[in-house]
């Protein structure tokens, strides 16, 4: 049992207002992700649900009771912080155990918890060592396990996984998302990575100076952005923005083309020279410079023979284009 | 070929350090040898390096003339007193400051620090009166109290800059984990705070063992610690070279051989933590 909910939260440091107003529901069982820019409160967010920090208005529930001035200690959430946060001077053991000894649990009951932790992260051969001795996914296991050892309301991830390497990122997601189906608790997870944010989601927060922009599935978001910023923000590359004439005749301020919804054509809408082509095997991204629009990002599936400085066309397939309106909003 | 070279340069610096370390050194092995001359031999010229008549009369002569052990049991009281009432005051300062800064902190760091630019000899004579009024000249307790007053500062300086490496994401896991404020100090904090607290205090114990100014100024006989057990050999006269090299070598041996043991905590506190 772990739904969260947030009322009319705000928060300010000082004179500074860091959140304004965000009001928030995270069901029981949901796994939800922060995400946005660095610096637009994801963190403050999510420390004021663990209680790590004050709010300076609003309210926040945790199954339905008020927590806002509940100790962190007492909200029965489990954290992993970006630095892992472990205790230097405790073994891997110690640290695992160490808040089922915060709860007085028996010796045997502590034992097999962290017996199985450490098997499912497969931590057992360390044990005994202690966090200077252990790699960086090492460590991150540990802080998981830390996390998992007991039964919390909900687990609350701060960039977790943004000291690993690229290759370990992808292992970790996938064990974080496996995690997840098996116990079954709430998750909020906190990232600056939009594809962890779209893999790992059941829904997404998408934060940017404190303001929710949308929440919603990753699909949701990725065919139905509510704004320019949601629409530039999730998507890899980023969708195309093009203003003015092109525009208009689209009845909008301004259109965004993702760059997988291109078709190459020998004569297509628009003309324009190929600057930078990269060839990843899979697919080829094509950076165009269109006569009266300016560069656009392509992608096209497959490895395509294209080559800088060749002339290519295309077309925006019509019914992926979409518009925005002066103010930015979706039409 | 660039192996080669940074060789060479590793050879040279290491001669240069022994060379340094050893030029450091030279004064305390002569004044080891000295103590086992006769006083003739140690103003001999040209002096006498390892091939003389050793000798142990010196260090017998020093204790019967002057008990050295009263003097290092008061030496132990006052370096240690002052070092476990110095970090009493301090730790709760240097928590305070490190872990809930405000604006000012860094000015009330520099402030403290600031004390110790003054030379000691400006405020002798109002110190010696206040002490000459309260009786506490030549008292252990006095000597406790000014020797834990001119290390103060730096007391509070190495523990602050220890506490401040204590990171606060630790203390907040912990408190995720769900341990009480009790629990907090007993399970995490105090044990990252030891290896910080114990190399301030060897280190305090150090100085406040080879301070001299103060403990000559302000002891006679009951308090006299072994600085002043030392400073009473040296007389003018100067034919007492021999015995005063006894009795220097039987004050530092004891801060030598700690030194020696606790060298790892030493040199953390020296660089306060930058090394570890
Ligand atoms: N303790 C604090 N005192 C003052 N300002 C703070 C404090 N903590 C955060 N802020 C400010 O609040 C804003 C949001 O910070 P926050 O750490 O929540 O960002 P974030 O979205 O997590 O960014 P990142 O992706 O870089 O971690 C920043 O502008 C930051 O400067
Ligand atoms: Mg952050």
């Amino acid at each position: 049992m772990g739904s969260i909910t947030l009322e009319h939260v705000n928060k300010s440091f000082g004179g500074v207002t860091v959140i304004p107003d965000i009001s928030l529901e995270v069901n029981d069982g949901e796994f939800v992700v922060f995400v946005g820019p660095s610096g637009c409160g994801k963190s403050t967010l999510l420390r004021l649900i663990a209680g790590l920090e004050d709010l300076s208005d609003g309210t926040i529930r945790i199954d339905g009771a008020d927590v806002s001035k509940t100790l962190p200690a007492q909200r029965k959430l489990s954290m992993v912080f970006q630095s892992y946060a472990l205790y230097p001077h405790m073994s891997v053991r110690g640290n695992i155990a160490f808040p089922l000894k915060m709860e007085k649990a028996p010796k045997e009951r502590m034992d097999a918890a962290v017996n199985d932790a450490a098997r499912v992260l497969n931590l057992t051969d360390y044990l005994d060592r202690k966090p200077r001795q252990l790699s960086g996914g090492q460590r991150q296991r540990v802080a998981i396990g830390r996390a998992i050892v007991r039964q919390p309301k909900a687990f609350l991830f701060d960039e977790p996984l943004s000291n690993l390497d690229a290759a370990l990122r992808v292992n970790m997601r996938l064990e974080i998302s496996e995690l997840h189906k098996k116990l079954k608790t709430t998750m909020v997870y906190v990232t600056h990575d939009q594809v962890e944010a779209m893999t790992m989601a059941d829904r997404i927060v998408v934060l940017n100076a404190g303001r929710i922009e949308q929440y919603g599935t990753p699909i949701e978001l990725y065919q139905k952005p509510a704004n320019l910023f949601v629409a530039g923000f999730i998507g890899s590359p980023k969708m195309n923005f093009i203003e003015g004439k092109e525009a208009d005749t689209f009845g909008a301020a301004t259109i965004g083309i993702r760059p997988e919804h291109f078709t190459i054509s020998d004569a297509g809408r628009w003309t324009g020279t190929v600057g930078v082509a990269e060839h990843l095997g899979s697919d080829t991204f094509l950076y165009v410079d269109v006569d009266g629009i300016g560069q656009v990002t392509v992608r096209a599936s497959g490895e395509l023979p294209f080559a800088h400085g060749q002339t290519i066309s295309l077309d925006p397939i019509e019914s992926r284009i979409y518009r925005f309106d002066a103010q930015g909003q979706a039409m | 070929m660039a192996r080669a070279v940074s060789t060479r340069r590793k050879l040279g610096f290491t001669a240069i350090a022994w060379l340094i370390a050893l030029t450091l050194f030279f004064p305390i092995l002569w004044t080891v040898l000295t103590s086992f001359k006769t006083e003739g031999t140690a103003i001999a010229m040209p002096p006498k390096f390892l091939f003389f008549d050793w000798t142990l009369e010196n260090y017998f002569t020093v204790q019967e003339r002057s008990d050295y052990f009263r003097h290092f049991t008061n030496s132990v009281i006052s370096a240690v007193g002052s070092t476990i009432l110095g970090l009493i005051i301090a730790i709760p300062a240097a928590w305070a400051m490190a872990f809930s800064p405000t604006k000012r902190t860094k000015d009330v760091l520099l402030w403290m620090l600031s004390t110790k630019m003054l030379p000691a000899v400006g405020v002798l004579v109002p110190i010696y009166l206040i002490f000459r009024d309260l009786r506490l000249l030549d008292t252990h307790h006095g000597l406790i109290v000014v020797l834990m007053l001119i290390n103060l500062p730096i007391i509070v300086w190495m523990l602050y800059t220890y506490f401040r490496e204590i990171p606060v994401d630790i203390l907040e896991a912990a408190r995720m984990d769900g341990a009480s404020l009790k629990n907090e100090i007993i399970y995490v904090l105090t044990p990252m705070a030891i290896p910080g607290i114990a190399s301030t205090m060897l280190l305090n114990i150090i100085l406040a063992w080879n301070e001299a100014f103060w403990t000559l100024n302000l002891t006679t006989t009951r308090a006299a610690p072994l600085t002043a057990f030392i400073a009473s050999y040296s007389s003018p006269e100067g034919l007492f070279w021999a015995k005063l090299s006894a009795a220097s070598t039987l004050a530092i041996a004891p801060i030598l051989i700690m030194g020696w043991f606790s060298q790892r905590q030493l040199v953390r506190g020296l660089t306060f933590g930058a090394v570890k």
